[in-house]
């Protein structure tokens, strides 16, 4: 039985005088227990917005969120707000993209890990302190003694992402939601971080959704990979299958515009026309519609549903997709 | 073709830190560029890569004038740019254009994108001719690929993608020969990277541009330029084509990040090697001695806290490297050690996770 499992979770956000703009529309995906699931797309997608509606951290005026989130049986979305809180924390942790904004500025490091442990375990301040100590420790922060009594405006942005590692790892999540966590990171410390979470997710059999942009941390990183694009799930796979064969246009299109390391330089990169942005408020059928090469009469008009494929795991939604490259 | 355009020796750029209420004390200097020499020849691509912190940026602002060099000398086409005085460095300007990072903030949210355009021309002078001047927002804006009707309309209405284009027209409207581009597409999304990096691509093929692009992103950078130079807290650690860079990395750092980089291919991350760096970049204010990397360095010797390694040639390939060991690094005499990362309590035996060299692991699903 999955840990987590998603159904048909869509959010609208309805502003005054504006026509309801769906952001999430129908995103559907399951975790196992020790699982790494990843939540791919650019900005606009709907991928931070998912993650927010699972935690139920939107705020309760502007937006509905209909849907289930089932986290071990328990509809995340109908919990009443305290016992939601009781959860968050405990049963689920979250680390955010920029670490500086997600740390109270005038509160003393220790204080933030160990409120958690206050808050949920019970534990006094002075016990609370000592484990904080431990897992300040067990993220790979040097002499967490004297971190403890810093601000976060004190530490490097590598060390506050490990802090904010540290505080939801605190009452051993079973699941962790990690939101771009590294792309406010330079390289050499994003691969530290990856490798720290990588770890913990192996040792302790936490799950992981990693909801990111970068197809080369999901490589990486993630068992499955969900692409994202206008609020829908549009090709699910396995990671060895998705990278090897895109069957999406615009997860196919995705790969090629990005530079490799390894690939041969100069030429032009494949480049996709236009932007999410352009075509709001998304069309009827598929969104990607207007900016594919592949589109046919077909894909204008009904709305495409996601198919199982044959592959494990897989999925799509895609009335021509790109063929199966046939091994020559 | 192999003319050089810019030639940079011994460039520095410090910023004074200053202390005290009534009189201002310089109490030390963070040192943000400290002694960077390269050269830029006529229509290449310099590729300038470093993390955060690392001077990268400082330096391409350094070349312009925009920050005052400390000391060296910046050489332009055969003139001495640090010689330059107000109105001359002005004029000068206009051979040497800018493209910045964040469209949106570079931009004059009540400006149309007419006016922003036009506003470089006025500073040179060259608005009088009304007719030329229509022409030329038109061509300029052909080249970017954005439609005439664009001139009407402020930044707020485009996409980021657009903005980085209209960015990248104001810079080429006063037909500038060097473009300096600070993280022009680290704000962007992957497909529209593309097609900005495209554009550049474009635009040096057509007007004969040389670019001094500056970038985090490894993969981006070896992409498009011709050549690449490494930044480390301040100075340059390596200098090589892009094909040799990755093929020989010789400095332990760049090592270190080539390996850092991901690599959108689960078949090939799965069997990489990784060093992973212990700890983050030293501050530039205090410097450690001698090699500036040898905090972090795997292979750092005892010579290395002494001697600060020269940028040097290490063959005739020309490729240029910062490191005593070089040599015995690429040939295996020299084998990495662990490095932790500074104050780990030794008496504690939790797992230095992420603080010492773990390779890759390939028994995942």
């Amino acid at each position: 039985m999955p840990l987590l499992d998603v159904r048909d979770l869509k959010v609208v956000f309805q502003r005054k005088g504006a026509e309801p703009f769906t952001a999430v529309d129908g995103v559907g995906f399951a975790v196992e227990p020790g699982q790494t699931v990843g939540l791919v797309g650019e900005s606009g997608c709907g991928k931070s917005v998912t993650s927010l509606a699972i935690m139920g951290l939107l705020p309760r005026r502007g937006n509905r969120v209909t849907g289930e989130v089932l986290f071990e049986d328990t509809d995340l979305l109908r919990l009443r707000p305290q016992d939601l809180r009781d959860r968050r924390g405990r049963d689920i942790g979250m680390i955010f993209q920029d670490p500086l904004s997600s740390l109270n500025p005038v509160i003393p490091l220790g204080l933030q890990v160990a409120e958690v442990l206050e808050r949920h375990q019970g534990k006094t301040r002075q016990a609370a302190l000592r484990q904080a100590r431990e897992l300040l420790d067990a993220v790979g922060i040097p002499d967490p003694a004297r971190r403890l009594r810093e601000f976060p405006h004190q530490l490097s942005g590598g060390m506050r992402q490990r802090a904010l590692i540290a505080i939801a790892l605190a009452c051993k999540p079973r699941l962790l939601i990690a939101d771009e966590p590294t792309t406010a990171l330079d390289v050499t410390i994003q691969a530290q971080i990856l490798a720290l979470l990588k770890d913990l997710v192996d040792r302790s059999g936490t799950a992981l959704v990693m909801i990111t942009h970068d197809l080369g941390v999901v490589a990486g990183l993630c068992d499955t990979v969900n692409v994202l694009y206008a609020g829908k799930v549009v090709e699910r796979a396995v990671r060895h299958d998705l990278f090897a064969d895109p069957r999406h246009p615009y997860t196919h299109g995705l790969l090629r515009s990005v530079p490799r390391l390894d690939a041969d330089r100069g030429g032009r990169l494949h480049q996709i026309r236009g932007s999410v942005s352009d075509n709001i408020p998304w069309p009827d059928g598929c969104a990607f519609a207007p900016r594919c090469d592949r589109v046919i009469d077909d894909c204008i008009g009904a709305t495409v549903p996601l198919t199982p494929t044959r592959r494990r795991d897989g999925a799509l939604r895609c009335t021509n997709p790109v063929p199966l490259e046939v091994p020559a | 073709m192999s003319e050089t355009l810019v030639e940079i020796d011994d460039l520095k750029v410090h910023f004074p830190i200053k202390s005290g209420l009534l009189f201002d004390r310089t109490v030390g200097h963070v040192y943000a560029v400290d002694g960077v020499s390269l050269s830029i020849r006529r229509g290449e691509t310099y590729g300038l890569v470093g993390e955060s912190g690392c001077g990268k940026s400082t330096l391409g602002r350094g070349l312009l004038r925009l920050v005052e060099p400390t000391s060296g000398t910046i050489t332009f086409d055969g003139t001495d740019v640090r010689a330059l005085k107000g109105e001359q460095m002005r004029l000068f300007r206009r051979r040497i254009q800018m493209v910045f990072q964040d469209p949106l903030s570079s931009l004059d949210p009540r400006q149309s994108v007419e006016s922003l355009l036009v506003e470089g021309l006025k500073a040179h002078d060259l608005h009088r001719d009304k007719a030329a001047v229509r022409q030329r927002l038109r061509s300029t804006l052909d080249a970017v690929g954005l439609p005439s009707s664009t001139l009407n309309r402020y930044p707020h209405e485009f996409s980021g993608g657009q903005r980085q284009r209209i960015g990248i027209a104001r810079a080429l409207i006063l037909g500038p020969e060097l473009i300096v581009a600070d993280e022009p597409v680290s704000a962007l999304d992957v497909s529209i990277q593309a097609q900005v990096v495209n554009l550049l691509g474009d635009l040096q093929d057509s007007l004969g541009l040389t670019y001094l692009v500056i970038a985090h992103d490894l993969a981006v950078v070896r992409h498009i330029s011709d050549t690449i130079g490494v930044m480390y807290l301040g100075a340059l650690v390596e200098e090589a084509d892009g094909d040799r860079l990755y093929e020989r990395p010789l400095h332990p750092y760049t090592r270190a990040l080539l390996s850092a980089v991901p690599i959108p291919d689960p078949y090939i991350e799965d069997r990489r090697e990784r060093i992973l760096l212990a700890g983050d970049l030293p501050s530039p204010a205090d410097p450690p001695s001698g090699c500036r990397f040898r905090t972090r360095c795997p292979w750092s010797q005892p010579r290395c806290a002494e001697d600060r390694p020269l940028l040097r040639a290490f063959d005739d390939s020309g490729q240029r490297v910062a490191c005593h060991f070089a040599a015995e690094i690429l040939s295996g005499d020299l084998k990495m050690h662990e490095v932790r990362t500074e104050l780990i309590h030794p008496d504690t035996d939790a797992p230095d996770v992420g603080a010492g060299l773990i390779p890759t692991r390939t028994d995942l699903p």
